[in-house]
This record gives C-alpha cells, sequence and structure tokens, in this order.
C-alpha cells in the first residue's frame, strides 16, 4: 500500500508544479494596466494653477461635454511631442480639455505654455503628485476621457495621431 | 531636585522619540508591501522614482487623515489593482498559492504518521 501511494503522490505533485510553472512561461511578467475602465472620478482637492483657487472633483466636471484630462509636465519630453495633439484638441467643440500639471516648477510650467501654447481650459497645480495617485496615474503623459464624472477611457503615454482620432470619434 | 528635572526631561525627549518611530514603523511596513509599478521588481519603500515619493507623501498623509493600514491598501487596490500588493490575498486567483503548502504538509505529514505505525506494527 505504501510503496503504491508515494509514487503516486509524488508525480501528482510534480505534474501539478509542471503545469504551474508551464502556464507561468507564457504569463508576462510586466505589468498592463486595464485601459478600458468605466469608473467614477476620484475625490480630489486641489489648487488651480493660474489662481489661488482651490477646487473640489464635485463640481470640476460639472457640464455636459466630455472631458479629457491630461497629466503634463514641462520636464517630460513626450510631453512636448504630445502637445501640438492637444493643441489640436482644443479646438473640438464637445470637449474640455484640462490639465493636471504634475511635479513641476511654476516657472518652468508657464515657460512651456507659453512656448507651446496652452490648450487646457483649467490646470490643477499637483506639485507632490498626489492627485496623480488619487487617479490611479503612473507618470506622464497621461490621459483620461471622462463623461458624466465617469472615466471612460485611460491613455498611459503619449498620445498619437491615431488615438486623438479615436478620441474624435468616441466624442461623434 | 534638579536631578528630578533633569530626568523628567531625558523621559521626555525619550518618549517623543518612540512615538515618532511606531508611527514610522507603520509607514515603512506599508510602503514596503506596496510595488513600485515605474520600476518593477522594487518596493515603494526601496525605490526613489518620482512615482515612489508621491507615494510615501500619500501613505503619509492618509496615516496623517487616520486611515487604518487595509483602509490604505484598499485605496491603491482600488486606483491600481490588486498586482500593488506584494502580499497576496486569498481569493479565486491565488487560493491554490495559498492551500498548496498546507495541503503538502497535511499529506506529508500523514505519510509520515503512517510509516511510523507501519513501524510499530
Amino acid at each position: 500500500m505504501k510503496n503504491k501511494l508515494l509514487p503516486i503522490f509524488i508525480t501528482l505533485i510534480f505534474i501539478i508544479i509542471f503545469i504551474f510553472f508551464y502556464k507561468g512561461l507564457q504569463n508576462t511578467s510586466i505589468y498592463t494596466p486595464q485601459t478600458k475602465i468605466s469608473n467614477k472620478i476620484p475625490s480630489f482637492k486641489g489648487d488651480l494653477f493660474y489662481s489661488d483657487e482651490t477646487i473640489n472633483s464635485s463640481n470640476f466636471f460639472k457640464s455636459e461635454k466630455f472631458y479629457l484630462l491630461n497629466v503634463w509636465s514641462s520636464w517630460c519630453v513626450p510631453c512636448r511631442k504630445e502637445h501640438v495633439l492637444l493643441m489640436d484638441l482644443k479646438e473640438v467643440k464637445k470637449l474640455k480639455v484640462v490639465g493636471i500639471n504634475y511635479k513641476d516648477k511654476k516657472i518652468n510650467a508657464e515657460n512651456f505654455l507659453s512656448e507651446l501654447g496652452n490648450p487646457y481650459e483649467k490646470i490643477i497645480f499637483d506639485q507632490e503628485g498626489i492627485i496623480a495617485i488619487e487617479w490611479g496615474a503612473y507618470g506622464v503623459p497621461e490621459s483620461f476621457l471622462i463623461k458624466d464624472e465617469v472615466i471612460i477611457k485611460r491613455y498611459i503615454g503619449p498620445l498619437d495621431k491615431k488615438l486623438t482620432e479615436e478620441i474624435k470619434s468616441i466624442i461623434k | 531636585m534638579k536631578i528630578f528635572k533633569l530626568f523628567f526631561i531625558i523621559y521626555l525627549i525619550s518618549s517623543f522619540n518612540n512615538l515618532e518611530a511606531s508611527n514610522d514603523d507603520i509607514k515603512s511596513k506599508i510602503t514596503k508591501n506596496l510595488r513600485c509599478l515605474v520600476c518593477q521588481g522594487q518596493s515603494v519603500y526601496d525605490s526613489d522614482s518620482e512615482f515612489a515619493i508621491s507615494m510615501k507623501i500619500l501613505v503619509d498623509k492618509k496615516l496623517a487623515e487616520g486611515f487604518s493600514e487595509i483602509q490604505i491598501y484598499d485605496f491603491f487596490k482600488e486606483r491600481y489593482g490588486e498586482w500593488i500588493l506584494y502580499d497576496p490575498e486569498l481569493n479565486k486567483n491565488t487560493y491554490i498559492l495559498w492551500l498548496l503548502p498546507i495541503l503538502i504538509f497535511v499529506i506529508g505529514g500523514a505519510i509520515i504518521i503512517k510509516s511510523f505505525i507501519i513501524k510499530k506494527n
């Protein structure tokens, strides 16, 4: 009895371990977050960039329009490339582009905007990077498409031509 | 009297230190269990990336607001998914991970006990 049971157990355990490792081989170890989400916007408080006004999440996304919340910074190189596209999106009627200025110096950010133009209707000044984390952002640049206080879609990394077309088609 | 005063001052200073330390302990315990998502393979505690620095500030703030450890984990889990925690929870994806060692331990124990009984007989 003992002699029969032991090999069966050992082979069984080996088979289980083999299946686990074999399955694990196919999984990527790099974490890719979900891009299609429909979550309520997080609650946050922050200061606005050009005024000392403190804003609250509950009255920030009130309008009927779509919002594109863009996390950006003057020290971020891809943001520079993305900026032209944001200027383009600014012209879209049903869309409001708002920004979170992430871990930036105010002077640098102002220079950045005066050099490349300001696509943002409002900018939240996030010097400690805390508001970006409240949003579940990873870094800069990152964009959230919002409608009726719900995040429809998030874009990690810089936007490109294809993605801006996608945004435009979603809005229509 | 002077000695009393001196002792009192030393006591005060040492008690302040304790207060600080206990708060730091919880903070480092939490940040060690949080995964830095932009520098994978490191915990937030170990990392000095911009992301990790912000996370540390946020953990500090939440602790000051009176959040418990579990509430802070829930806060991050809601935003970044369960992957952000190093310590996996028991759920349908991880139950084998948690139960397999116990199962092996029980089976192994059973085999050993059985072999003892057979030897005695």
